[in-house]
């Protein structure tokens, strides 16, 4: 028991993220104590509004999986979380008043994205196209979606119960309902489930980038000529990221639809398309961690900036964008890690020559 | 009567092509060139839009005169914007993607701060050329001739000058051209340049045939990425002829009968059909041909 749990904390404390110091998990576990206790003191719009930031984390995080550790760039999330939040809303809108519609339409939401996202992927991967046709593509699709999305208006554009809406979105979807309680907008409950599945993703997201498959994974994106050269499926293993990260943004787009209850082609246009990237990119690519915390904290600026208009949101976004690749193409938190980690460092190598192994490997 | 039918079927499929020749162009040179994609190309083209829709409305230039303001100011944007930033991507071509997207959040939202989310619109030029019965429209055709126009100068360019020399020695072996003395930072500039100002070209001449709103970049900016892809950037001038020829005859027919809509999943199914089978696109596979045809006559006795 023992030993399996040493090697849990091995592979959690793995090279491929920021944070393997007992400091970093004392304050992980107290911020997310924080968090678990925050509803009894915070108000119930607090809690909306914290659980409706964290919500896009999945997606962000799937995004980060992708782009900062498979080296992937997609412009797909958005995509991805509309057809999950499209698909939930149908699903749950026809099953309403079934025990368990919320679940299977949460389940089929999921497997729409993924599935999607395998189709799109198998064409872009195993052609084995350049690095800049991903990401075209995946805008190309993103315009086409709200484009269809935005003329479905009217009642021919109905899926058994449930009117599409057109640009005024797909309204009244149920929240998620599992047994007596009920995942709604302003709910403790929705927010707990948030927070734990933040929690539990970044984890597990965690344990995935430092496994076997997540060593895999980097070696694609450092090299994918040398990586099939030793015999793994690159093709595949692409794919199977892009849906991963597919089901990750599905996952997001189902949290959203229940949250707010409605969905619409707004949520996943062009200007929706664009937040993934820039909250990966702003925080770092390359660290879950950072790129958690930068979704959470871009989310409240924007969210306080939007008060005057969102095209200023946008535009600070856009700006912010350009800022971080021009001076901190590595992200900014990741930056502000490594100048902090750096002294540290060398004041150790300095303490004990000869450097061990295991020190050289940093977060690049 | 059938040739009224094929008179009117080539008209569309002449609009169209024209439409997605003049959307991709400046894209697909950028690529081919300097092998990077310009995000914010679509709204280089709504620059051009608003452009010509200022100095038309503001000033009481003609509209030729705006084409040419466009055009202008559009490509000395693109030199700015390529010496201050574009420059430093060189050697991170994704980031470069980013961070013009950057540059296209920041240009859609500015526009839309400065401007309101319209424009008064610049009238659209009534051109009526019969042909027996039927009737088409003049600017239409132009615009058809302007596409066919701008590709024969870029040719002209690339093949018949000692900058296009230049040009071709830089995409093939960069490194080997600056050893021979050519200057191939400034030929990036002045191929980012061209791009901007053929989007400004294409923001111009589709002016008065939209309504000139901040984000009227994406409706050009989703069929010039489809180009592009299917084109390939190996040799931009027969990927963007090739692939918008390949694309209207796909499109124009899927558009007539069930609107545009279905016309761009046309073109998107289209685009991941090529890709899987030709991933450098039609330029790419057509240089493999050519280079395999160099190679086996010099294995010829």
């Amino acid at each position: 028991m023992t030993t399996r749990w040493r090697t849990l904390r091995d592979t959690l404390n793995g090279p491929q993220d920021l944070g393997r110091s007992p400091g970093f998990w004392a304050v992980f576990v107290a911020v997310a104590l924080g968090l678990l206790l925050y509803p009894a003191a915070g108000s119930s719009f607090g809690l909306s509004s914290l659980a409706s930031f964290l919500l896009y984390v999945p997606m962000a995080l799937g995004l980060g999986l992708l782009w900062g550790y498979g080296g992937i760039l997609s412009f797909g999330q958005s995509a991805f979380f509309g057809i999950a939040g499209y698909v939930y809303g149908i699903v749950a809108g026809n099953l309403a008043g079934t025990p368990a519609g919320t679940v299977i339409a949460f389940a089929a939401a999921i497997a729409a994205a993924a599935l999607a996202a395998s189709v799109f992927g198998y064409f872009l991967f195993y052609g084995q196209v350049s690095g800049w046709i991903v990401p075209l593509l995946c805008l190309v699709l993103t315009l086409i979606l709200a484009t269809f999305l935005g003329q479905t208006a009217g009642y021919q554009w109905r899926v058994g119960q449930v009117l599409l809406g057109g640009y005024n979105g797909m309204t009244n979807i149920p929240s998620l309902q599992v047994g007596p309680v009920e995942f709604g907008g302003t709910s403790a409950a929705l927010y707990y489930l948030v927070v734990i599945v933040t929690l539990l993703l970044y984890l597990g997201l965690r344990l995935f980038v430092n496994s076997g498959y997540g060593h895999i994974l980097v070696a694609v994106r450092d090299d994918p000529e040398r990586t099939r050269m030793l015999g793994h499926n690159v093709d595949f293993i692409q794919v199977q990221v892009f849906a991963l990260a597919a089901a990750l943004a599905g996952l997001s787009g189902v949290l959203y639809a229940s949250w707010g209850n409605y969905m619409n082609p707004s949520n996943m246009d062009l200007l929706a398309a664009t937040l993934p990237v820039i909250w990966t990119a702003v925080g770092g690519r390359r660290s879950l961690l950072a790129v958690l915390l930068s979704t959470v904290a871009l989310r409240a600026l924007a969210d306080s900036l939007a008060v005057s208009g969102s095209q200023y949101a946008f535009l600070a976004m856009g700006a912010l964008l350009l800022a971080t690749m021009l001076f901190f193409p590595a992200g900014i938190i990741v930056s502000v890690a490594r100048a902090w980690q750096r002294p540290r460092r060398m004041l150790r190598r300095v303490a004990r020559e000869p450097v061990q192994a295991g020190e050289k490997s940093e977060i690049a | 009567m059938s040739l009224f039918v094929l008179a009117n079927l080539l008209y569309q499929f002449a609009d169209t092509m024209a439409f997605l020749l003049l959307a991709a162009l400046g894209l697909i040179i950028i690529l081919g060139v300097i092998d990077l994609i310009n995000l914010a190309h679509g709204e280089f083209i709504m620059l051009g839009a608003y452009l010509t829709a200022l100095s038309y409305n503001w000033a009481h230039l003609p509209l030729l005169a705006c084409v040419l303001v466009s055009m202008v100011g559009v490509g000395l944007f693109g030199l700015f914007l390529e010496r201050v930033l574009i420059r430093r991507f060189y050697q991170d071509k994704l980031g470069a993607l980013v961070a013009t997207w950057g540059v296209s959040l920041i240009l859609s939202q500015g526009i839309l701060i400065v401007f309101g989310p319209s424009m008064a619109a610049v009238p659209f030029p009534q051109w009526t050329v019969t042909l027996g019965s039927s009737s088409f429209d003049g600017y239409r055709l132009m615009l058809f001739g302007t596409a066919i126009a701008a590709v024969a100068v870029l040719w002209w360019l690339l093949y018949h000058t000692r900058i296009g020399v230049q040009t071709r020695a830089a995409m093939q072996n960069a490194e080997m051209a600056a050893c021979l003395g050519i200057r191939v930072r400034r030929i990036y500039l002045l191929t980012f340049a061209a791009g901007s100002a053929l989007a400004g070209l294409t923001g111009a001449l589709y002016a008065p045939t939209t309504t000139i709103v901040p984000l009227m970049g994406t409706g050009f900016v989703d069929v010039a990425f489809i180009t592009v892809v299917v084109g390939g950037g190996a040799n931009p001038i027969v990927g963007a002829l090739t692939s918008a020829a390949v694309l209207s005859v796909i499109s124009t027919p899927l558009a007539s009968i069930s609107g545009t809509f279905v016309g761009r999943i046309g073109l998107l199914v289209a685009a991941l059909v090529v890709i899987r089978f030709l991933p450098r696109g039609f330029s790419g596979y057509w240089r493999d041909l050519q280079r395999r045809r160099i190679a086996a006559a010099a294995v010829a006795p």
